[in-house]
């Protein structure tokens, strides 16, 4: 099963979300530099953490005029898998993919801490296998990761279940004190309408490996592939 | 435009703008056979600057071992020392200090310096793999009446290292942080970055090969950093205020892209020589990859990228702006070095080539701007031997106030320790490390709060520990006991986390040379960093020299802060400072001692800085840590401790904040007729904290007694209240409480003040 | 009285977010950009109008607002 890792300039989680993924059997990533235009070939899309181009103007609002979005763009649309993580997110909230926006944390300081979420959606192609209201434990390493969305955004979002990871304390309380960023609703994974795009401020990629802290990332990646599986065989 | 300031005549007045003496300019006439021009006294005057010749302190700098049987290039040699980690793998590493820009301008100063040792990493073809850093502030509690400068220095030094490591994606896993009054106006920031290559893919920065291009890449050339020297010269030529000097801006993304774009090209076998453009950047850069190439070169400034209009040969020379490198390739390889470049959309200008006449060459256009022979001027500059005296200074109010700190009452102990837990410089760091992104490369075993930073290169199938120390209090009091303890302490930091030391890299903060007690703390300091790192058998391999650290409350307390790399053989040698598990029995490799001068506690309880400090027998420390480590390879260690500033009493509580869950403990510290504040906060030497599971007692005791090292067992793991008993006095402490001073205090100090930081710039 | 102030990077200063953002325009397809500047624009309400309360806005435009080392602040008083 392959990943496409794409690679903009200033992306760098490409390496960890390369290794996390090739750790796992049956999966196998290559990265896909941004002036490419063609994903053709590729069962899922992961868009790495990092700071496109720099962030400077805001978060990935360069990076998603990269010339591979267009294939990006053009492939979900056809339904392929697409993941976004941190930088990935962001990019994908600017190319109008996923609704809403991610802007300063709360603090106004870059976090890096392990964070608890709470599984809101079990039946998502990306959380798979992992029970309703189990709990995640993953990285994160940002300094614009509060989640914003317009009341009728939002009022959308919890409607069709697209909120799929909220941060929760360690009795899966959904509560203030476990919102590293200031998040509306504690929210720190959606998917689109389509359930094919997935985005995340937490780094599955970086919790691949329990000595680090958490393997509970790869949870997400096998989620991916069951449903890539799955629909190869419900095509055949 | 103003080519009137290359015509500028050079006279005395000038030459001592430059900070050249009469003498050395008398050199530098007998090197070209003629009076200098502007641009080449320019060219000398930042070559010969203690900055990039060493020319005070070098003589000094001989003292420190450098060789050894794993050290594949050495001090001095290139940008990095790098040492042989096994199986064709190797470090580079490297601690470099940024405190000036960061006094004038902390967030950017602190930025620039995190991406010029991040240069120097690559530059030898290593992949940065993390950063560590160590800061001196002044005090951010108290009533210091610089209080507010302080804190906005401290706030803004820690959100420009976050702002350049967490850009360019390489994690800052350690380091350490000190507050003291002498720190006041000048901070120190010293910042250490390693990376990891193959040995065959070992870079030069030597200009090989007559005839061969020399490539300019990077960053476009800006009037950046020129200070000093050029600043001085602005003046007498009167030029519009809006040239001038301007403070260096980092570009963490464009370094990233650089990083990306050199490994890349040096996988591609094109490249004869490539050397970073940091201080100096351009003069520095061409001279010495001629130096050490035994070549001459030869650049033509119209063809550099540069950022503004009108620039000077003197200003394009001097400059230092970020993110540039200068890259010989070899000759027909031209088209790889610009596809590479291009791909990752980085400048790339041919702009010279490698000759053989030994000469630098510096044209601008049809001109020539400077031409100077490169090795005398990167290798020869005025060596000096200083002045020493020694501070006739006595102290006699120690010994009176050790009496009677003696008599110190339970519930002041009681009080003592919460203060020196909360005290910013023992309290945890989680307010910096928290907005330093230290989980990225995926390779942080051990986060910042333990001994030792712990990361494992998966690719290299290696472990490394890595620690920056130095207690500069100590240095002040005694410099060469302080060097000796600097080295002995953070090799027991890398000890306690499983690891074997395997060399250091040192930064020697000190004040102005020129004044002979200034002199003598280096030399004294330099000795015992020297002595200690031949006992340990770890080399230094390079690493920086920051002198004239002074503000107009006088000089820093001394500081040769010391980086020590070590290796981890197994995964499951990896040992924390933490208690893990309730009914563990405690036991104190070492001595309980008897020295209380030099500590924190005195400091911090009762405002003094006076020794004698504790003395350090480098014996006795290496046994101790010969069996530690062979306890945790023997793995009965569940945790181990360095006992440091704070004493026993602080190491104590420390293990019992695991960051999963909180312990108590109880322990007795028997020790005769030594007062409980001594025992409790007394930073004698060669002590660590280890915890073990109770059917491990026996088996501890005798590696122990194999090694002839003292130990004493302590007492026990468990309960939430941290039990202790010195003879027949009794401390107790909700562990809760403890915790709560020590994690919270640096956050009460720095947020209670919304008014110590500016609107970060970003 | 209602003032604005912007905030930008000194002339000789590097502006990597300009930079980077010139960058992109360029790539989009405007390649006669010749150079972006990015800085911050504060609107402030002041209770009361006048030189002394200027005065006192100057020296928070220096000392808060702006980084004297690396930018200029320009402060324009709305009519």
């Amino acid at each position: 099963m392959k990943f496409a890792v794409i690679r903009f300039p200033g992306s760098n989680c490409d390496q960890d979300c390369f290794s996390a993924i090739n750790s796992i059997d049956g999966a196998q990533a290559d990265y896909v530099w941004h002036k490419e235009t063609s994903l053709r070939g590729y069962d899922a899309i992961v868009l790495p953490g990092g700071f496109a181009y720099g962030d400077y103007l805001r978060c990935g609002a360069i990076a998603r005029f990269s010339p591979i979005m267009k294939a990006v763009i053009a492939d979900a649309r056809a339904g392929k898998l697409v993941l976004g993580t941190c930088n990935g997110f962001q990019v994908l909230c600017e190319a109008g993919l996923l609704p809403g926006a991610l802007v300063r944390n709360r603090g106004l300081r870059f976090v890096c801490d392990m964070v608890t979420m709470r599984v809101e959606v079990a039946d998502s192609p990306f959380t798979h296998g992992c029970a309703q209201g189990s709990l995640l434990r993953m990285p994160v390493a940002h300094g614009e990761g509060c989640y914003f969305a317009d009341p009728e955004t939002l009022r959308q979002l919890n409607e069709d279940r697209q909120v799929i990871l909220r941060y929760a304390n360690d009795r899966g309380e959904i509560v203030p004190d476990a919102n590293p960023n200031g998040s509306i609703e504690n929210i720190a994974g959606i998917v689109n309408r389509e359930r094919n795009v997935f985005g995340l401020m937490p780094h599955p990629d970086r919790a691949a490996d329990a000595r680090l802290g958490s393997a509970d990332g790869l949870k997400i990646f096998r989620s991916m592939m069951e449903t890539i599986a799955s629909g190869r065989a419900a095509a055949a | 435009m103003p080519d009137t300031i290359v015509d500028l005549t050079v006279t005395p007045e000038l030459v001592a703008e430059h900070g050249l003496t009469p003498e050395e300019y008398e050199r530098i006439k007998k090197i070209l056979g003629r009076e200098p021009n502007f641009t080449e006294l320019g060219i000398f005057s930042v070559m010969w600057s203690e900055h990039c010749s060493y020319k005070n302190s070098r003589k000094e700098l001989k003292k420190f071992p450098t060789t050894g049987p794993n050290i594949l290039v050495r001090a001095g040699e290139e940008n990095a020392g790098v040492v042989d980690i096994g199986d064709g793998w190797a470090i580079a590493f490297k601690i470099e200090s940024h405190n000036h820009p960061s006094a004038i301008e902390p967030f950017q100063g602190a930025a620039t310096g995190v991406g010029g040792i991040i240069r120097d990493i690559f530059t030898m073809g290593a992949r940065p793999e993390f950063c560590l850093n160590s800061l001196r502030f002044g005090p951010i509690t108290g009533d210091s009446p610089n209080l507010k400068t302080n804190r906005r220095l401290f706030a803004g030094v820690v959100s420009g290292i976050a702002h350049y490591g967490n850009c360019i994606g390489i994690p800052t896993v350690g380091g350490e942080i000190y507050f003291d009054e002498s720190f006041e106006g000048n901070p120190l920031v010293n910042v250490f970055c390693l990376g990891v290559l193959r040995h065959d893919q070992l870079a030069r920065g030597a200009a090989r090969g007559v005839g061969n291009p020399v490539f300019y890449v990077g960053a476009e050339t800006g009037r950046d950093g020129l200070a000093g020297a050029a600043f001085a010269s602005r003046e007498l030529t009167e030029e519009s205020k809006e040239d001038r000097p301007a403070v260096q801006v980092g570009d963490p993304f464009k370094e990233k892209l650089l990083l990306e774009a050199c490994l890349e090209l040096l996988q591609r076998d094109a490249v004869a020589g490539i050397q970073d453009m940091g201080a100096a950047g351009l003069t520095c850069s061409t001279c010495e990859t001629a130096s050490r190439g035994g070549t001459g070169i030869e650049i033509d400034l119209a063809k550099v990228p540069k950022r503004e209009p009108g620039m000077t040969p003197y200003e394009i020379m001097l400059s230092e702006s970020q993110e540039r490198m200068l890259i010989i390739a070899k000759r027909g390889q031209e088209d790889v070095v610009r596809e590479i470049f291009e791909k990752w959309d980085v400048p790339c200008a041919e702009i010279g080539r490698v000759t053989d006449d030994g000469i630098m060459r510096v044209r601008n256009n049809g001109s020539i701007a400077a031409e100077i022979p490169a090795k005398p001027l990167a290798d020869e500059a005025p060596l000096y031997s200083r002045e020493v005296r020694k501070p006739t200074t006595e102290n006699t109010e120690g010994a009176e106030l050790l009496k009677k700190i003696s008599v110190s009452s339970v519930s002041s102990v009681v009080n003592s320790l919460r203060q020196t837990l909360g005290d910013p410089t023992i309290a945890s760091k989680n307010w910096v490390y928290r907005q330093y992104d230290h989980t990225v490369r995926t390779g942080t075993l051990v986060r910042p709060g333990s001994d030792a930073a712990v990361f494992e290169v998966k690719y290299a199938n290696k472990i490394l520990a890595a620690t920056t120390d130095c207690n500069s209090l100590y240095c002040a009091l005694d410099p060469r006991e302080g060097g000796k303890i600097a080295v002995a302490e953070a090799a027991r930091n890398l000890t306690c986390s499983g690891a074997k030391p395997l060399a250091v890299t040192d930064n020697l903060n000190f004040g102005n040379p020129y004044k002979p007690e200034n002199f003598w703390q280096l030399r004294e300091a330099v000795e015992g960093v020297a002595e200690a790192c031949r006992a340990f058998g770890t080399p230094v391999t390079g690493g920086n020299v920051s002198l004239y650290n002074e503000s107009p409350a006088g000089v820093v307390d001394p500081t040769p802060t010391v980086g020590m790399v070590g290796l981890i053989d197994k995964v499951e040698h990896v040992t924390t400072q933490w208690f893990k598990d309730e009914g563990d029995a405690i036991i104190l490799v070492g001595e309980i001692g008897n020295e209380l001068g030099g500590s924190r506690y005195l400091k911090v309880c009762h405002g003094k800085k006076i020794g004698p400090v504790p003395h350090v027998d480098l014996a006795r420390e290496i046994e101790v840590q010969n069996a530690t480590r062979e306890l945790i390879r023997a793995g009965v260690i569940k945790s181990a401790h360095d006992c440091s500033e704070g004493g026993l009493a602080v190491a104590l509580a420390e293990s019992c904040f695991n960051p999963q869950k909180l312990f108590g403990a109880e322990v007795d510290l028997a020790a005769g007729e030594t007062p409980a504040a001594t025992v409790l906060f007394g930073e004698a030497q060669s002590r660590i904290v280890i915890s073990i599971a109770r059917d491990n007692l026996e088996k501890t005791m005798s590696i122990l007694r194999e090694h002839k090292v003292p130990f004493q067992q302590l007492g026990q793991v468990g309960g939430d209240t941290l039990r202790i008993r010195v003879n027949d006095q009794k401390f107790s402490w909700p562990i809760v409480d403890l915790h709560d001073d020590w994690w919270n205090a640096i956050a009460r100090a720095v947020e209670g003040d919304a008014s110590a930081e500016r609107i970060p710039s970003l | 009285m209602k003032v604005n102030v912007i905030v930008k990077p000194k002339e000789a200063v590097l502006d990597p977010q300009g930079n980077a953002v010139r960058d992109a325009m360029r790539h989009l397809g405007m390649p006669e950009v010749k150079s972006v500047r990015i800085g911050k624009f504060m609107e402030i309400d002041v209770e009361g109008d006048d030189v002394d309360l200027e005065k006192k806005l100057h020296g928070l435009c220096r000392d808060l607002l702006s980084n004297p080392v690396i930018e200029d602040y320009e402060l324009r008083k709305k009519s």
